[in-house]
This record gives structure tokens, sequence and C-alpha cells, in this order.
């Protein structure tokens, strides 16, 4: 599962961790749960139906399914599966009954969405094989994810016997058990890193496991505050002279090497705060006592050789534990 | 990717968003800030309420799901969902000219309650609010969030307290989402399976009211097998305690859209200078015109600059391999100046000034690296919305957390020009 606040990078994390973890010939279900087309868009494919397909191959020949789970479609398989229903369910569907029982029943919805998912993680194939070695979920955001995967409780209220209390139950003892990890994805800044507090806390109460906090963006550092006072001080004058040495005009009073001193400073000030708000923002993660992996800030914006890079990337940290 | 900055006001550079002039106008009644996830909305919003209040006005703020310290520091921490007068803000004389500012954090689910309490009695409301269904659709329908803050806009506007209202709007993906989000819950609630469950022998003839009974024995006779016997009657209580007010939702979320399109109300779109939210930006700029709805204008925010654009990036990067060869024998290339390295900077050796130099200029590249970037970007958005004014905030280095940024926000928001540093 991997989870955090909007905008952090969940999709792109999910894809990176689906590939990196099909290397070596494995297979992998990448699934999205919001019927947002995340996945479609992030590897340049048309809007995914609901059903599994293969959307990419990984190094070493491993293979990434991809899967985008309607909570109306689920329940709709649900009730054929129980109850043969036939036409009356196109005809439930039409009288909006489908929509309105996924929408407002309370945690029907999140029950379909993770019962399909688990149900791909029990697959097996005639030899008794799984059939996904890992399955990847693009989970909801932090603030309700919790309350998504904790579907026993969710349901409780409504149903104490029947069909979906078993379903809720089934679902549980795969989200409770080690075979399940959620990540929370974050960027070192204030709101991100406050959500994955709150989030470690609910998750922990709720009893479902936490994986790793993945710091996603994360900027080199070039100059460190030292360095930056020492420049910004006594050495002044050097560096005016550092920079007319390296071809760029004279270091004198008004030269084009020593106009450029002060931008620079005030740049390279802005960066030490930037450096020190972060420095602040990964002792709250350290002081959290969780495990983090690091992805780059890919500069050049996110293409399908960036999501590789990032999965190369994982895969490196999750080899080298 | 080249590394050339075209001139920051150049010939075909948009026209200056003129902050001031919308806040001091008295015709300017609404201001709702939109746009998509993270681009700084909450912030606009705060900015511009702080600097209208000292402008002199009244004002009230709207903020939604504001940073903890953000709302700490505006004293609105404490979720009462009513305004609270911002203490530090305008007030006793000076130029304010008695302006205040007063704000609030939107409680949506307590906005949906009071909105059930309003329109029942006491025993009914009660029903209504320990109804799972409802609480489920009041704590996680998509498009609660929105709804309710259209409906606090509404009442905000009707208590007429104030003479500018500034809207923050929730996090979402797609700056539509405003606007799209509360219709969404008022036909839901005013849906065809509600109306069926109501009141089967309103809709339709003979012929039709024999297949909604089909209907609704064979959703209710199934939903109650799969879900347990006590799923219907807590439908069915629902639905008749909700019966008055559903009607209603969707007439209020009308109401409000049009108040959305009164003259008087003013949108402004937030965005990033990234390609994803200016993207947003122009759908929802395209949006606005076919609905009649008034943009004011494009907040570019977060935008970088450099007062030294006249070095490119490759010859600050040419420069700092020069001064990486000068003679430093014992380091790695391309780590100049990093953590760890065997100089200290404090030792004023010229090895160690060269590190910090190249150090200096990596940092140059890497900002005249994302300049061009910016303005790629910004000059699709300006090309393909040209008529769209345009005022730009810098990037701060640090967040935005206390009133003293807030200010500085608001006065990048006023001059509005390019972001220099
Ligand atoms: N390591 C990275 N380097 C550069 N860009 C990144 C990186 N990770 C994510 N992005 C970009 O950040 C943006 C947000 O990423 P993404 O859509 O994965 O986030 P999300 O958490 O799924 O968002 P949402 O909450 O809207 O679902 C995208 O434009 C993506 O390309
Ligand atoms: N010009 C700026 N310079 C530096 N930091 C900024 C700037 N504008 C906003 N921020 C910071 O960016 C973060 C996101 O801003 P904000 O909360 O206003 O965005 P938002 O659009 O309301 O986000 P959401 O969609 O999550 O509601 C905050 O930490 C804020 O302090
Ligand atoms: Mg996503
Ligand atoms: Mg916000």
């Amino acid at each position: 599962m991997v989870s955090g606040k909007g905008g952090t990078g969940k999709t792109t994390v999910a894809a990176a961790l689906a590939l990196a973890l099909a290397t070596e010939g494995r297979r992998t279900l990448l699934v999205e749960v919001e019927g947002r087309q995340g996945i479609a868009q992030l590897f340049g494919t048309e809007a995914l139906p609901y059903e599994e397909r293969k959307i990419a191959v990984a190094p070493g020949g491993g293979e990434v399914f991809a899967l985008a789970i309607d909570a109306e479609r689920a329940l709709l398989d649900y009730l054929q599966m129980f109850y043969k229903l036939g036409s009356a369910g196109r005809a439930l569907k039409k009288l909006g009954a489908i929509d309105f029982a996924t929408t407002i029943a309370p945690g029907l919805r999140d029950v379909l969405l993770t019962g399909k998912a688990c149900e791909a993680v029990r697959r097996t194939d005639k030899a008794g094989r799984y059939v996904y070695d890992h399955v990847v979920m693009d989970a909801p955001p932090t603030g309700r994810v919790t309350r998504f995967l904790n579907v026993n409780d969710e349901v409780a209220g409504l149903a104490r016997i029947g069909p979906i209390h078993h379903q809720a139950q089934a679902v549980m003892k795969v989200l409770k058990s080690p075979q399940t990890a959620v990540h929370l994805v974050t960027l070192l800044e204030e709101m991100p890193v406050q959500e994955t507090a709150d989030g470690r806390a609910e998750l922990a109460e709720a009893g479902l496991p936490l994986g790793r906090v993945i710091v996603n963006m994360v900027r080199p550092h070039h100059l460190d505050e030292a360095a930056l006072q020492a420049a910004a001080g006594k050495q002044r004058a050097g560096v005016a002279q550092a920079l007319s040495r390296a071809g760029l005009g004279g270091a004198r009073r008004g030269g084009l090497a020593e106009r450029l001193v002060d931008p620079l400073l005030e740049q390279a000030a802005e960066h030490a705060e930037r450096v020190g708000l972060e420095r602040a923002q990964r002792a709250v993660l350290d002081g959290l006592g969780v495990s983090t992996y690091e992805l780059p800030l890919l500069g050049r914006g996110m293409d399908l050789a960036g999501l590789y890079e990032l999965a190369t990337e994982l895969r490196k940290q999750v080899s080298a534990e | 990717m080249s590394g050339t900055v075209t001139a920051v006001l150049g010939t075909d550079a948009p026209a200056r968003l003129e902050v001031d002039r919308l806040l001091d106008d008295p015709q300017t009644r609404i201001v709702v800030c939109c746009g998509s996830g993270g681009v700084g909305k909450t912030t606009t919003a705060a900015a511009l309420g702080v600097r209208a209040a000292e402008r002199g006005r009244r004002v009230v703020v709207l903020t939604i799901d504001p940073a903890r310290r953000l709302a700490q520091s505006m004293g609105i921490d404490s979720l009462d969902n009513t305004p609270r007068r911002v203490a530090g803000v305008g007030g006793s004389g000076g130029a304010s000219g008695g302006g205040e500012l007063h704000a609030m954090m939107l409680d949506m689910k307590r906005t949906f309650d009071e909105i059930v309490e309003a329109h029942a009695d006491a025993e009914r409301s009660r029903a209504i609010l320990e109804n799972p269904f409802y609480q489920s659709l009041s704590a996680g329908f998509a498009g609660t969030q929105e709804y309710m803050a259209m409906e606090k806009l509404g009442q905000l506007r009707a208590r007429d307290d104030w003479d500018l209202i500034i809207v923050d709007t929730p996090p979402s993906r797609s700056a539509l989402d405003f606007l799209d989000a509360p219709k969404r819950l008022g036909s839901f609630l005013d849906g065809k399976f509600i109306r069926v469950l109501m009141a089967p022998a309103k809709v339709g003839g003979r012929a039709g009211m024999k297949f909604l009974n089909v209907g609704m024995s064979m959703m209710t006779g199934t939903l109650s097998k799969v879900m347990g016997g006590q799923l219907l009657k807590d439908v069915q209580t629902f639905v008749a305690a909700m019966d008055t007010m559903f009607g209603g939702f969707r007439t209020r979320a009308d109401a409000t859209y049009r108040l959305l399109q009164a003259p008087g109300t003013a949108f402004l779109v937030v965005a990033a200078p990234e390609p994803d939210a200016l993207r947003e930006a122009a759908y929802f700029v395209e949006r606005l015109a076919a609905e009649d709805m008034p943009l004011a204008g494009l907040v570019l925010n977060r935008v970088h600059g450099s007062g030294a654009v006249q070095l490119s990036a490759e010859r600050a990067l040419a420069a700092a391999e020069n001064l990486d060869e000068g003679g430093i024998v014992d380091q790695e290339p391309g780590k100049a100046g990093v953590r760890g390295s065997g100089t200290t900077p404090e030792d004023g050796s010229p090895a160690a000034v060269d590190e910090i130099t190249a150090g200096l200029l990596r940092l140059h590249a890497e900002r005249m690296q994302v300049i061009a970037r910016e303005q790629q970007t910004r000059d699709r958005f300006t090309s393909l919305h040209p008529e769209v004014a345009v005022a730009e905030v810098a990037a701060l280095p640090g967040d935005v957390h206390d009133l003293a940024g807030l200010r500085a926000i608001g006065d990048r928001l006023a001059a509005g020009g390019p972001a220099g540093v």
C-alpha cells in the first residue's frame, strides 16, 4: 500500500515500486482505486479498463500488470458471484441502486476495493503458485487511508453477519498480516511530514503494519552553512578572485566577476535556509523511528525513463538492506 | 534543453494583475482562490485577507485545511466553525483606516450537521445525525467538502457582517472540483434512487410503479442479504428523516453557484509555474469563461528568479569545472563544496575558496535551469491565454506560517512584477 499527502508522489512511487519489485522475472500487479486513471497517465497508455493488463516490463524479464478497480463493477461482480443476479444486476445499476449503495453504505466501497486487491494477492495458478509475487496499491491519501484499510471496523456497524462481514474479515486478515506494508510518501516539508506523523500514529492504533517512509523529491545539497558563512564574510574577496580566475570577468569592485558575488551569495543563503528547514523536517522523521527510502527529485520532470530511474533507485535501497 | 532565458518582461508579457486595485474596490465583495493541489491557495487567501484588512477593509477569510502553524498564527486553530477576529491585523488607527480581519477554518461535518439542525426539529435531526448513512455521507462523500465550502460562503454572505469575503478552496487534484463537486452531492441527494426510496408512488404511472417496485424489492432484498438486515432499516430511517431536505440541497447548491456569477465576485486562479498546475489553471480559466464567472487573474506562485541572470547555466557550470580542475587533486570531481570534503572553508586556502565558489556556481546553474523551465511553462500558458492578467509571487526559501510571512506574500502579490531576488 502506498499512501501519503496529496501530491507527494503516491502514484509515481507506487508505479516505481511495482517496477522495482518486478525485476528478476517476477510479476507484480499495480492497482489504483480512486478512478483517476493516474496509472494510465503515468505510463502514457489509454485509460485502463476494469481488467488486468500488462503495462510494462522490468529489467530481467519481469512484468508489471495494472488494474483500475471500479467499486460499482466490483459490487456487481460480487452480487453476481453470490446471488446469480443475471440481468437484474443491470436493472439495479440503471436505477442508481448500485451507485447509491457504493456511495453511501459506510465501508462498502472500501471493502470492495480492498477485497479485490486481496483476491489478487491470494490468487494461485494451476500449479498452486501465486499469480502475482507482489500487489502494489496506489492507495488513498494519508487522511483517509486508515479508514480505508480498516474495513472491518467500518462495516461492523452495518454487517454483523452475511457475506460482506466475512469478506471484511478475510480482507483484514491479509491487511494486518506481515504480508502487507503501508508505505507513506512524504516530502521534506512541514505539512507532508506532519501528515506522515499523524498517519503513522493512526495506523499503529488500528494495528495496521507501517512499512517505510519514502522521502520523495530529495534535492542535492551543494553548500553547507560553514562554507556559506565563510564566503559571505572573510572570503568574499577570495570568491570574487576565484570567479575571475574561472573566466567570469574582473574581480575588482564593479568588475563583472565581483558583481556576481552578491547575487550568488544571496542564492546560497536561500539554499542554506531551505537545507536547514529540510534538516529540521528530517529530524522530525528520525524522531518517528521509522526507516526511510529516499528518491531524488528528477529535474527534468517525470517521464517513463525517469520512472525506471526511480525504480532502480528503490531496488538499490531495498537490496542494500 | 536550451538554457536561454527570455527577458522576463518581454513584449508579449501578459498584463499585470493589479491586486491592490481589486482589494480596494468596494464593489469587490467575494474573492475566490482556486487552483490545483498544493499550489498556494490557502496561503494566497490568507495573505490577501491580511492585506485587504490593513488597507482598511472589513474582511473575513474562509480557510480550508490550513497548515497547523499558519492556523495557530491566525488564532483559528480551534475548530468552532465561526469566524474569529485575528489579533494584530488592522484595527486601531494607522494606515489601516479601521480595517479588520476575521478568519475561520471550515469544519465540513459540522457545517453539514448545522444544515440538518436548521431544517429539522430536534428529534428528527438527532435521528439523522446518528444514522450511519448520514455519517458516512457527511464524512466521506467526494464533494462534501466542496459543497460545505460553498454552503459556508453562502452563510457568510447572508450575514452581511463583512464587506469582503475571501474564500480558499479544498485541496483537490483539479481546480474544477470546486465548481463541480457541490452539484454532484446535490444531485446525488436529489437523485433517482433516493426519490424512488422516498416515494415510489410519485414517480411515473402504473407501468413505472411496477418496474420500480420490482427494482425496489430486488434491491432491498439483495442488499439486506449481502449486508445484513440492519442495513435496510437504516436506509429507510435515513431517507425518511431527510425527506423534506433532499430537494433543498440542490436548490442551495444552485443558489451559491449563482452567487459566484454575480458582479462583485472575483476569481483568482493560483498556480505554480509547473506543467500540471498551469494545465489545470488553463482548464479552469476556460471553464470560468463558459460559466460567465468573472476571472480577475492568475496568481503565479513560487516563481524563481535570480539577481545574476546574465550568467547562463552553461557558463556557470563550465566555470565551476574550471575551478575543480584548478589544482585540487585530492578530490572527486563534482563534489566541490559538499560536506565532508577534505578542506574546510574557514582555512581560507585558495583550494577551499575555489571549492566554495564552485559550489556557488553549481547552485546558480541549477537556479538558471529552474528559471528556464518555469519560463517555458509560463510561455505556453500565456500563448493560450494572453488575456489573463498575472501577478507573480517569488518562492520564499521557507514555509509561510506567520503574519509576517503573509505580509511578505501580500507585498509580492501587490507588486505583481517579475520575481527578482
Ligand atoms: N521524484 C520525482 N521527481 C520529479 N517529479 C516527481 C517525482 N515524484 C513525483 N513527481 C511529480 O510530482 C507530481 C505529483 O506526483 P503524483 O501524481 O505521483 O503524486 P500523488 O501523490 O499521486 O498525487 P495525488 O495526491 O494527486 O494523487 C507529478 O507531476 C509527478 O510527475
Ligand atoms: N510563495 C511561497 N514561497 C514559499 N512557500 C510557499 C509559498 N506559497 C506557499 N508556500 C508554502 O507551500 C505550502 C503549500 O501552500 P498552501 O497550503 O497555501 O497550498 P494549497 O494550494 O492551499 O494546498 P492544498 O491544495 O493542499 O490546500 C505551504 O507550506 C506554504 O507555506
Ligand atoms: Mg495519485
Ligand atoms: Mg489549502
